[in-house]
């Protein structure tokens, strides 16, 4: 109970400080980081509903990601629509294409999953690339318009727009948390940890699959749309593979099928590669090998670790009241934090 | 029609760059279960491995092509020793990432060492040659005819001497070739290096074709996978057989109906076969 009060207030303070930051520190490339990342952080979240607690990894993310983001360029740009139309629209669209995709891709397992996902994330890339008319091919799509007014409130500043992304952001975070905390986020985990098990105790696996896909596609497409509006330049690279190697390296290292992991391992690794920018192309020659090390050693990442140090600590002290009868309530912790 | 058999044969000549690859990928799979995604990287680094000795050191083609060879199995066993052997009772999505890490690692230092440059490597059979009045350039016959001749060598290796039979029966069995005697960690290391040399092998075959680059395993591995996916994963034949399907049909693909798009067929084709069959065709029975 203790723990769960703990968390709470860690989650406070950390919105607190972020709806503190523009004025703690107003400075505007800083403030252009943060709003980015916290785009990245909404795609990681997405990535994390299916891979971390559904336990499909999927390789297509990007893609989705460049779907919302080119859905919402052309239908304002080129449709004229309504910004908020279109971005609603652009979340729908990629949202249903995910669902034909799914459809087809959730029948395959494992291993076939990944290397189906890698081969659609690369047909979307490549339809991008080579669909000039549409897309604007490699020379990019530009003149996507900034968010549009709602009411008196404006978008056009960029103390504005982080507040924007943060909204969003909050609003995925909490979406997140009901459907973790929900038996639907038990029944994914239950999905994650054996599917004949869930099968046999009569979880329809296919439709629950099927929604934490959409679900994951449509938080990662509303990134994209952040993304779009926020840039306002869009090239075919930020579906290529290596965007998706980003936010799996971001998910691992907050730790992969954790509540707060998308946060930190964001966080973590944007002022890394902030500090590490004088290598640019070969910021890989580290994250490369760190990925790898992270997966054999600390295959929770960050917060994976923090939390089996905590629920070791908390053994060993009642076991050194108890006895050893608490062991089990240890396990129990695990399974509920996935 | 001269110009249809001009077309096979140049589906003829990526088929065998892609079989190659594909063996590789599908002998590592049958024995490991794990979907190698470093493969490409595997691929890439013995195509700069060849043309730094060549460059560099002046060696000549073949004897660069042995040395890369060696170098890029090398690199394998070290990967199945420091990555995958610690890695083998994670849960299946942990193997896949490490190979992710390898994968953009690999990249990163050819990047570093090598520079980003596309690079052409030279070779000494750039002769075209006339055969039954079809004219192909020496370097494609070698890619067709040295390939097949490392098939039929690779078929006697895993058929008729024992360390090959050692590879089958860990495919066929894991437990099971440990219970009778088998040095499973052996046989994981030989495989690797295996399938590293194929890759390099691969590399520096198609690479005076093609071009040298950090980026030029991309593809090919998505291609590979679609191809031991076409043919089992884990199946010999099957990848020779799918890495030539797959080449005649972006050969034929590319002349009747796009060149633009001839490397979309590739996952055309596999998003079809998994539609239709989630496992993959040709799947051998009690292993899926």
């Amino acid at each position: 109970m203790i723990a769960v009060l703990k968390q709470k207030k860690i989650a406070a303070l950390a919105i607190l400080f972020a709806l503190a930051f523009p004025l703690l520190i107003p400075n505007n490339y800083y403030l252009h980081m943060m709003t980015l990342s916290f785009i990245w952080m909404i795609a990681v979240y997405g990535l994390n509903l299916l891979a971390g607690y559904t336990g499909y990894l999927s390789l297509a993310h990007a893609g989705f990601f460049a779907i919302g983001a080119y859905t919402l360029a052309i239908l304002t740009v080129k449709a004229g629509l309504n910004f908020w139309l279109a971005f609603f629209l652009s979340c729908v669209i990629s949202s249903f294409i995910g669902f034909l995709v799914g459809l087809v891709a959730l029948r395959t397992k494992e291993h076939f999953f990944a290397i189906y996902t890698l081969c659609v994330g690369y047909i979307i890339y490549l339809v991008i690339d080579k669909w000039d008319n549409l897309t604007g091919g490699v020379r990019g799509f530009i003149g996507i318009p900034s968010p549009a007014n709602i009411g008196p409130i404006s978008f056009q500043t960029p103390v504005s727009q982080y507040y924007l992304v943060l909204f969003f952001l909050l609003l995925v975070v909490f979406v997140m948390y009901r459907i973790v905390y929900s038996l639907t986020g038990r029944t994914y985990i239950a999905i994650r940890n054996s599917e004949e098990l869930a099968l046999t105790i009569g979880i329809s696996t296919m439709k629950d699959k099927l929604v934490s896909f959409v679900l994951s596609i449509f938080f990662t497409s509303l990134a994209g749309a952040l993304y779009a509006s926020f840039i306002r330049f869009l090239g075919p690279d930020i579906g290529y593979i290596s965007v998706m190697f980003d936010l799996l390296i971001f998910l691992l290292v907050g730790g992969i099928g954790t509540m707060s992991g998308p946060v930190v391992g964001t966080l973590l690794m944007t002022s890394i590669s902030q500090q590490l920018q004088f290598l640019q192309d070969y910021r890989m020659l580290i994250f490369g090998p760190i990925l790898t090390l992270l997966v054999i050693f600390y295959p929770r990442g960050v917060v994976g670790g923090v939390i089996h140090w905590k629920t070791k600590r908390t053994e060993n002290n009642r076991d050194s009241r108890v006895g050893k009868i608490s062991s089990h309530s240890s396990n129990e912790k695990q399974v509920k934090e996935g | 029609m001269e110009f249809f058999i001009q077309q096979l044969l140049n589906g003829l000549t990526v088929g065998s760059v892609y079989s190659l690859v594909a063996l590789g990928l599908t002998l590592v799979y049958g024995i490991l279960h794990i979907p190698n995604f470093a493969h490409g990287a595997l691929y890439m680094m013995g195509g700069y491995v060849t043309l730094t000795m060549m460059s560099k050191s002046g060696l000549p083609y073949w004897l660069a092509i042995v040395i890369s060879m060696i170098v890029i199995g090398t690199l394998g066993v070290l990967l199945e020793r420091l990555v995958f052997y610690p890695l083998r009772d994670a849960p299946p999505l942990h193997d896949k990432i490490a190979a992710i890490g390898i994968l953009l690692f690999l990249e990163a230092f050819a990047q570093f060492v090598w520079g980003a440059d596309y690079q052409t490597m030279p070779t000494p059979y750039g002769k075209v040659v006339n055969l039954f009045g079809l004219t192909l350039t020496a370097q494609r016959l070698l890619i067709i005819t040295s390939t097949i001749a490392i098939m039929v060598l690779l078929y006697f290796f895993l058929k008729k001497t024992f360390i090959g039979a050692t590879i089958i029966a860990m495919s066929q069995n894991r437990e099971g070739a440990n219970l009778v005697g088998i040095n499973i960690n052996k046989v994981a290391m030989m495989t690797f290096m295996i399938s590293g040399s194929l890759a390099a092998l691969a590399a520096s075959l198609a690479s005076p074709i093609n071009l040298v680059f950090p980026g030029m395993g991309h593809l090919v591995i998505l291609k590979a996978f679609v191809i031991i996916i076409l043919g089992g994963m884990g199946s010999v034949p099957g990848a020779i057989i799918g890495g030539y399907i797959l080449g005649f049909s972006e050969s034929l693909g590319a002349t009747y109906i796009s060149n633009d798009y001839k490397d979309i067929i590739a996952f055309v084709i596999l998003v079809i076969i998994l539609t239709i069959k989630p496992t993959g065709l040709f799947v051998r029975r009690g292993q899926s």
